[in-house]
Parts: C-alpha cells; sequence; structure tokens
C-alpha cells in the first residue's frame, strides 16, 4: 500500500485543478450473505480535464465493472456499490436516482465500447442512431439533430457523411462502426469519455487511426478520458496516468512514464514483461536457415462465389485466397500475418481440408489430390488445428479426456487403456494434471482450456500444427506462458507450427519465418528478420509502425492519417485479380512489386 | 424482386403438385366408399357399382389423379358429389367468413401473445413473469375445443356480452377469433419472451441506455424491432395451424366458414370437397409464408431476398 501512495505523489506533479471525477473507495460486491464477495474493492482515482487515465488489467480486473458503475450501468440483478462515491461535479453518481442518472449518461459521461460490430442497433440507420441521442438531452428539432449529427461524423473524419447517415451499421466497416460509435458518444461534448476497451476488436492499422482520432478530438475539446485496456502498448501510446487493476484492487497508479521505467509492484513488473515487444524475438535465433519443407503450397486459391438471380447462377467471387505460394519448413515456424479479410485464415483452413480450394497442396511428400481414402486420413493426422477461442472449440458436454482421445478414436489408434495412458502423458505434457481429464471445460480457465485444445491437437503426433489466432483471446501473462509452451513442444516433437495472428508483437516472437498477406495474396514474406528488420513493401511497413509500442518514450509523434477501407475482394466470375508477382530480393527475401 | 417472386411462384407451384398428390393417395386409400355414401345404405350392388363408374372412381389411381389433374389446371376442383354444385363454388361462397375469422384471430393473438411477452420479458423473475408463463403454458395445452366451450359458457351463456354462435355482427366474432388466437397468444408469448430476454441482452441496447434513452425508447424503437423478426417467420407457419384451428371452431360457434365445409364433407366423405378445402389451405400457407418473407426485409434490413 505505501508503494502505491509513493507513486501517486509521482503522477500528482500535474497542476492541481478540481477534477472532473474522482472515484472513492469504490467497493463493487456480487451476492448476498455468505456468498457475497467484492468484485472491486477499495478504489479510488481522479481524472483531470483534457487528461487520459488508462485503467490496465487482465480480465477478471474489475476494470469493466468500474466503467459501467461510473455510468449506472450495472446489469440487473448482479453486481452493485456497495460502499465508495463517484463524484462527478457536486454530484455523486452513487446516489443519484435513474432519471436523474439518465441525464448525466451519454450527455456529461458517454461511452464506447469494446465490440463496433454489435454496439450498433442492426435495424436503425446510422443517422437515426446519432440524432436520439442529441434528442435525448437536447431541445432541438430534427433538422438540428441531423446538422449536430453530420458536425460530429466529420469530425472523427468519416467520408461522405451525409450518405454513411443513411446507411445501416452492417453496411460499414468495423473501423467505421468504431468511428460512429466515438462521434455518438462526442457529438454532445460529453465532461467524460470512457472508451472500454475500444481497439481491441479492430486491425492494428485501423486501431491507430481511431486512438489519432480519439486524441485528436481530445485535445481540441479538452475532454476527460478513462481508457480501459488489456494492451499495455496502447497504454504506453495515449496514457496520461495510469491505475493498474488486478482481482479488483488498484495494484499501482501514478504518471505513465515513471509507471513503465520503474514499475513499483512485482505484478506490474511481471504484466509489462509479459508483453509481447517488436524487436525482442528477432536477437534470438538470427540467420535460422530454412529447414526441408514438410508441406508445400501451390498457387492455393480458395473462392467463395455469391449466387443470385432466377437459377441461382454465380453472380460474383469473393476471392478470399487469391494464389498463394510457400513452403512450411520442418520443425519450424511459419507465420501468416495480415489484417482481418486478407485470407490468413482461409489459407488455413484450405490446408487443413476444411474448405474446397484450387492450386496444389502437399504434406510431407504426399499430395493432397489424387490421394487415396487411406492416403487422405493420414493426411488428416498430419495437419492439426487449434482454434482461436478455447470456449467455443471445445464441446461443453464432453469430458475433457474424452475430447482429447476423440482424434485417437477417430483414427482407430491403440485401445482404450493405450488410449487412456496416452491422453495422461499428453496432459502431463501441457501442464495439466492427469486427473483433470474427468472434468468438463466449463471447469477450466481459459488458458487451461488452450492448453487442452493443444493437446488435442499432439495426440496424433502430427507433423504440422496449424494455429489460427490461438493465443489472441488469452491475457499477456497467460499468453506468454502458451506460447513458450508450443515453443518447447516444436523442441520436444518436431513439429512445424503455421502459425497466424494479427498480433505482430506475438508473430515477431514465435517465428523463423513470415509472410505477410494483403487482399488473398502474399505481399512479403521471409525470415523473421527480413521481414521486421527490413520490411520492403509499404504494406509490411505500414503494419508494423501501427503496432503500439509498450515503452511512453518511444511514442509517435502523429498517428498515421486516414486511409480508406481495404478494398474488397469481391469480383465479377471469372475474372480473377492480377497474381502479384514476387522477387528475390536477396537470400530468400521474396516481395512483391509496387 | 421480379425473379425473387418469380421463385418463388414456381416453388408454389411444385408444392401444390406435392399436397395435391399426397391427399389424393390418402383419400384414394381410404376405406370409405364414397359410391356407397352416395347411393345410400339400401341400394343395390348393382347402383352403387354404377354410380362409381359414373364418377370415374373405377378407374386406376393414376388415371383418376390424372383427370383431377387435368380439370384442376383449368381452375375447375370438381363438382360436390352430395350438394350438386361446383366446389370451387362452395368454397368461394364460404371463404370470405373464414378469412375475416383468420385475419381477428391473427389479431388477437399478436395483441394478447406479444404484449404478454414483452411484459414478462422486461419483469424478468419477477413474480408477474412467472404468472404470465404459466397462464401462456395453460392456454398453449388447452384444447380449442374445451376453450371455446368455456368462454361459450362464461361470455355467452351466462353474462350473455356475446351472441352463443352465428355469423353476422361484429360481435359474432369475438369469441371464435378469441377461441382460436388465444392458442397461438401463448406460443407467441413464450417465443417474444425468449426473443426480447436474448435481445435485451444485446450491446447495442447497452449502447442505448448508455446514451441516455427513456426506458419506453429502448424497449419500442431500439428491442422491439429486433425481437420480432423470429416471430414474423413464425406467422406465415402459423396459418397452417389456423386451418386445423378452423375446422373445430366453426364447428363449435356454427361459423359459415371453410372449416364447417370441410367438417361436413369429411363426414359424407364429399371427396372433390376434401380436396378443394386441402388445397386452398395449401395456397393460404404458401401465401402466408411468402407475405412473411416479403415483410422481413423492411424490418430489419440485413434481410436481402434472394
Amino acid at each position: 500500500m505505501s508503494a502505491l501512495r509513493q507513486t501517486e505523489a509521482v503522477g500528482a506533479g500535474a497542476p492541481a485543478s478540481t477534477p472532473v471525477l474522482t472515484v472513492e473507495g469504490l467497493t463493487i460486491t456480487v451476492g448476498e450473505g455468505a456468498h457475497r464477495r467484492p468484485l472491486v474493492e477499495d478504489l479510488s482515482f481522479t481524472l483531470q480535464r483534457g487528461e487520459t487515465l488508462c485503467i490496465a488489467g487482465e480480465s477478471g480486473s474489475g476494470k469493466s465493472l468500474t466503467s459501467l458503475a461510473i455510468m449506472g450501468l450495472l446489469p440487473k440483478p448482479g453486481p452493485r456499490v456497495e460502499r465508495g462515491s463517484i463524484r462527478l461535479g457536486d454530484a455523486d453518481l452513487v446516489a443519484l436516482g435513474e432519471r436523474e442518472m439518465r441525464r448525466v449518461r451519454g450527455d456529461r459521461i458517454a461511452m464506447i465500447f469494446q465490440e463496433p460490430m454489435t454496439s450498433l442497433n442492426p435495424v436503425l440507420t446510422v443517422g437515426r442512431q446519432l440524432t436520439e441521442a442529441i434528442e435525448a438531452h437536447r431541445d432541438v428539432g430534427a433538422a438540428e439533430a441531423r446538422r449536430l449529427a453530420l458536425e460530429s461524423l466529420e469530425a472523427v473524419r468519416i467520408p461522405e457523411a451525409a450518405r454513411r447517415m443513411r446507411q445501416y451499421p452492417h453496411e460499414l466497416s468495423g473501423g467505421m462502426r468504431q468511428r460512429v460509435m466515438i462521434a455518438m458518444a462526442l457529438a454532445l461534448e460529453p465532461d467524460v469519455l470512457i472508451a472500454d476497451e475500444p481497439t481491441t476488436a479492430l486491425d492494428v492499422t485501423i486501431q491507430a487511426q481511431v486512438l489519432g482520432i480519439l486524441k485528436e478530438i481530445q485535445a481540441t475539446r479538452g475532454t476527460a478520458v478513462i481508457l480501459i485496456t488489456h494492451d499495455m502498448g496502447v497504454v504506453a501510446e495515449v496514457a496520461d496516468r495510469v491505475v493498474v487493476m488486478r482481482q479488483g484492487r488498484a495494484v499501482e497508479s501514478g504518471a505513465v512514464a515513471p509507471l513503465f521505467e520503474a514499475p513499483q509492484q512485482d505484478y506490474t513488473r511481471a504484466l509489462l514483461a509479459a508483453v509481447p515487444r517488436m524487436g525482442a524475438g528477432a536477437a534470438a535465433g538470427e540467420g535460422t536457415r530454412a529447414n526441408q519443407p514438410v508441406a508445400e503450397i501451390r498457387d492455393l486459391t480458395v473462392r467463395f462465389p455469391l449466387k443470385g438471380g432466377l437459377l441461382g447462377r454465380t453472380v460474383a467471387e469473393v476471392h478470399a485466397v487469391a494464389g498463394v505460394s510457400f513452403d512450411i519448413p520442418a520443425r519450424q515456424t511459419l507465420s501468416l500475418v495480415g489484417e482481418s479479410g486478407c485470407g490468413k485464415s482461409t489459407t488455413a483452413k484450405a490446408i487443413a481440408g476444411l474448405v474446397t480450394y484450387g492450386g496444389h497442396l502437399s504434406v510431407d511428400g504426399r499430395a493432397a489430390q489424387s490421394l487415396s481414402t487411406t492416403d487422405r486420413k493420414a493426411l488428416r493426422r498430419d495437419v492439426q488445428m487449434i482454434f482461436q477461442d478455447p470456449f467455443a472449440s471445445l464441446d461443453p458436454r464432453m469430458r475433457v479426456g474424452d475430447l482429447v482421445a476423440e482424434p485417437l478414436v477417430i483414427h482407430g489408434i491403440g485401445t482404450p487403456k493405450e488410449r487412456r495412458e496416452r491422453v495422461a502423458a499428453l496432459f502431463e505434457r501441457v501442464g495439466l494434471e492427469a486427473d483433470a481429464m474427468r472434468r468438463y471445460p466449463h471447469q477450466f480457465s481459459g488458458g487451461q482450456r488452450q492448453r487442452i485444445c493443444i493437446a488435442r491437437a499432439l495426440a496424433l503426433r502430427p507433423k504440422l500444427i496449424i494455429a489460427d489466432e490461438s493465443v489472441s483471446a488469452l491475457d499477456v501473462s497467460v499468453q506468454k506462458r502458451v506460447l513458450e509452451l508450443l515453443k518447447e513442444l516444436q523442441d520436444e516433437f518436431g513439429i512445424a507450427y503455421l502459425f497466424i495472428s494479427h498480433d505482430m508483437a506475438v508473430v515477431e516472437n514465435i517465428s523463423d519465418r513470415v509472410a505477410v498477406m494483403y487482399l488473398g495474396q502474399i505481399v512479403e514474406m521471409g525470415t523473421r528478420a527480413q521481414v521486421f528488420g527490413a520490411p520492403r513493401h509499404s504494406y509490411t511497413r505500414r503494419l508494423i509502425e501501427a503496432v503500439p509500442v509498450p515503452d511512453p518514450a518511444r511514442r509517435r509523434a502523429a498517428f498515421p492519417r486516414l486511409v480508406g477501407d481495404i478494398p474488397s475482394a469481391v469480383r465479377k466470375p471469372n475474372d480473377p485479380p492480377q497474381r502479384l508477382v514476387l522477387t528475390d530480393v536477396g537470400e530468400g527475401h521474396l516481395v512483391a512489386a509496387e | 424482386m421480379a425473379t425473387y417472386l418469380f421463385r418463388r411462384l414456381v416453388q408454389a407451384v411444385l408444392i401444390l403438385l406435392g399436397v395435391s398428390l399426397v391427399t389424393f393417395v390418402l383419400l384414394y386409400l381410404l376405406p370409405a366408399d364414397p359410391a356407397r355414401q352416395i347411393a345410400g345404405r339400401t341400394a343395390s350392388a348393382a347402383q352403387v357399382a354404377s354410380i362409381r363408374a359414373q364418377l370415374g372412381l373405377d378407374q386406376p389411381f393414376f388415371v383418376q389423379y390424372g383427370r383431377y389433374l387435368a380439370s384442376l389446371v383449368q381452375g375447375d376442383l370438381g363438382r360436390s358429389y352430395l350438394q350438386r354444385s361446383q366446389v370451387s363454388d362452395l368454397i368461394a361462397s364460404r371463404l370470405p367468413a373464414s378469412l375475416l375469422l383468420m385475419v381477428a384471430a391473427i389479431a388477437c393473438e399478436l395483441l394478447i401473445g406479444l404484449t404478454m411477452g414483452v411484459a414478462a420479458a422486461v419483469r424478468r423473475g419477477r413474480a408477474s413473469d412467472h404468472v404470465l408463463m404459466v397462464g401462456s403454458f395453460v392456454t398453449v395445452s388447452a384444447p380449442q375445443f374445451v376453450v371455446g366451450l368455456l368462454l361459450l359458457y362464461v361470455f355467452a351463456v351466462k353474462l350473455g356480452w356475446f351472441p352463443i354462435g352465428g355469423y353476422g355482427t361484429a360481435s359474432h366474432l369475438v369469441l371464435p377469433a378469441l377461441t382460436l388466437g388465444i392458442l397461438g397468444a401463448g406460443w407467441y408469448s413464450r417465443m417474444m419472451r425468449s426473443s426480447m430476454v436474448d435481445v435485451l441482452r444485446q450491446d447495442y441496447i447497452r449502447t442505448a441506455r448508455a446514451k441516455g434513452l427513456r426506458r419506453w425508447t429502448i424497449l419500442a424503437r431500439h428491442a422491439l424491432p429486433n425481437a420480432i423478426l423470429p416471430v414474423i417467420a413464425m406467422i406465415g407457419i402459423d396459418i397452417g395451424l389456423f386451418m386445423s384451428g378452423i375446422v373445430v371452431v366453426e364447428s363449435v360457434f356454427g361459423w359459415p366458414g371453410i372449416g364447417q365445409l370441410a367438417w361436413q364433407a369429411i363426414q359424407r366423405v364429399d371427396l372433390p370437397i376434401i380436396m378443394g378445402v386441402t388445397l386452398v389451405s395449401a395456397v393460404a400457407i404458401v401465401l402466408g409464408n411468402l407475405l412473411a418473407d416479403l415483410v422481413a426485409p423492411f424490418v430489419d434490413p440485413r434481410i436481402k431476398l434472394q
């Protein structure tokens, strides 16, 4: 506790003025009587005008609950504020009735949420959703509300704002939707803006744009921002002050620079150490040569037809993968990076045989085409997948031991006793106790579930494991341990990984080779050092530059300016996009001409 | 849009063809002999045989079905065996009464069902929610003739608020429409409740609350249009249920619609009428579903007709 006070004193160097928002001794509990337990305990902080306060922490730290408590939006029945005060100006929000609180919401405190895809109502136009927020708090006519709405859309630099007003949310991209959310929140110029993981669901380049817009508007209007995030890179990028939370308590708080430079608490140090950093991986294992390929992919294409017309003819095609060729070296990791919609997951699914594809594909010398049924089964055995969502990829009604044994049963390997022993050994290997086998998926945490998925993928002793965003849903500390496990298993069993991720820092840490995809094609491919150390293609550079650096001292001066959405991969039938030609710029570093 | 409607039309023709075939097979296999029914108990075997030949019932199945289809294409549903008039005329004279009853019943079930469902969802977990859901369970479980007789006894016989049966004024309509609609109301209230509970958990409802909108605005503008989508699809399917419901309800209340016509025809093995009413019901169901599909894009802009 004394350490907390100390760092607080460092942060108090800012000019003292009346804070916009003061949270004091906030305690949120859930349950009654003996079942009552605190979710947030004795949390205090202040927020000054024009300041950005980041509340950082992993899942279960109580950071989102805190923001909902400030908004008076705690779900009912459920957690409630038991003690403490939240003062906005002279008013204590905890004591306000629903009617008064409604006047505060959206007008004086506004909020944007994590999921731009689901946070807007699908059946109302963007314009309607903006104007209703304005009309709820200001006594203005329809025309004036429209004018204000248009103005705020333009403030977040949405192109063709007037046309966007008439569109529905599903017609906008994720980045555009999040900008609409920001426009909606800022239309009434609130004193406080709470942003709960506003960029977590967005691609890095879009994240950089959205953060840039937030900063810009904050600077011109003096809005105080509470930014809730698990991403220490984002914290370093935008915060003035930070509160680090863990299990409902503030572990450490203070100005951003000293907190990153010299964290006082063990937890903060551990959290910062777990953050994957660009450049950290490059030092180790320099100059790795590519091994013999375990999988060869040549000219892979995946198209999804869009049907229409009277006879359901194909009227257009989505060129999800528009001709990619690469080798996956044995015992090494190749990463596919790129933004959503670039075709990296579809490529993975094609290799795993989950979508129909064109082109040539062979694993361990066996060509996927012209295969007999037994050969195809063998190929299936050699390629296994670990998916993104450990909650959705385990059948909730099966015991986890049976889930891991299932691939063995399908492929008819071993007697029941042998299978049990093998599963027990796998559990031990991935760091779970063998008697966990009899439990069900919901009894495990996210990280443990992903370990179960890894054990399942290992069960058949595959040559290649495809990990599709397998660590993206995990907290950084858990993510770090799972990545370490993956590396150990690679060394031990000699498995090759096709690692798919949108997180450039994670990719830089785990990969031997990297391929950058854009619009269904590879624009750059090479060793990790080549791609990250000397990126040649402008898209690769843009991706790398957009990654927030978890170091407030290296904060970028200006965010990249608005670029439009990625062009569409939908084309007329029999009109494939032009193939990019990759040229070798030295030592196998392939780059597409621009 | 034009191509969409054309596709649906082709679909509809295929469905009607299928329905006609299945019904025809079932009626063909029926142990009851329509010729014997027409001739009467005292008629000789020769008389029955001559009637059978006259109606073409002695022909092989495919010849009978082929003849029926051939006249059906020309819009001819055949003649009633016993009523000596065209089936199409009989149906046409009784259809308006049935349609009126059906529209009134749909209005009843939507009004009662949706109100109950929304109220229960908003007050989820509280006593009023439980009362409403038990109520809906009772209405879903009760057979229609029981509900009909109960309503008749209470509101017509005891209280005398509505006439006991018949057709003509608005007050004649109330009890049969209520009887027919109350079953659907139970279904819709449950469906609407779960749909609404689901929608109220969505992120965009939280966004609406964060904007500081009034509770009622959130319910009416943000929740209801989203929650009602599955219900709209249900109304289309529901018309099939109504068709079986009106047979019972029209008999209980003496309502001169096609349900009553069908009931009489079944008792007398008047095959052309049974066929005709079945086909008309099938057309109603197809149209109902089409209508539901056409309305959906207006509620949900994400739906495109293809």
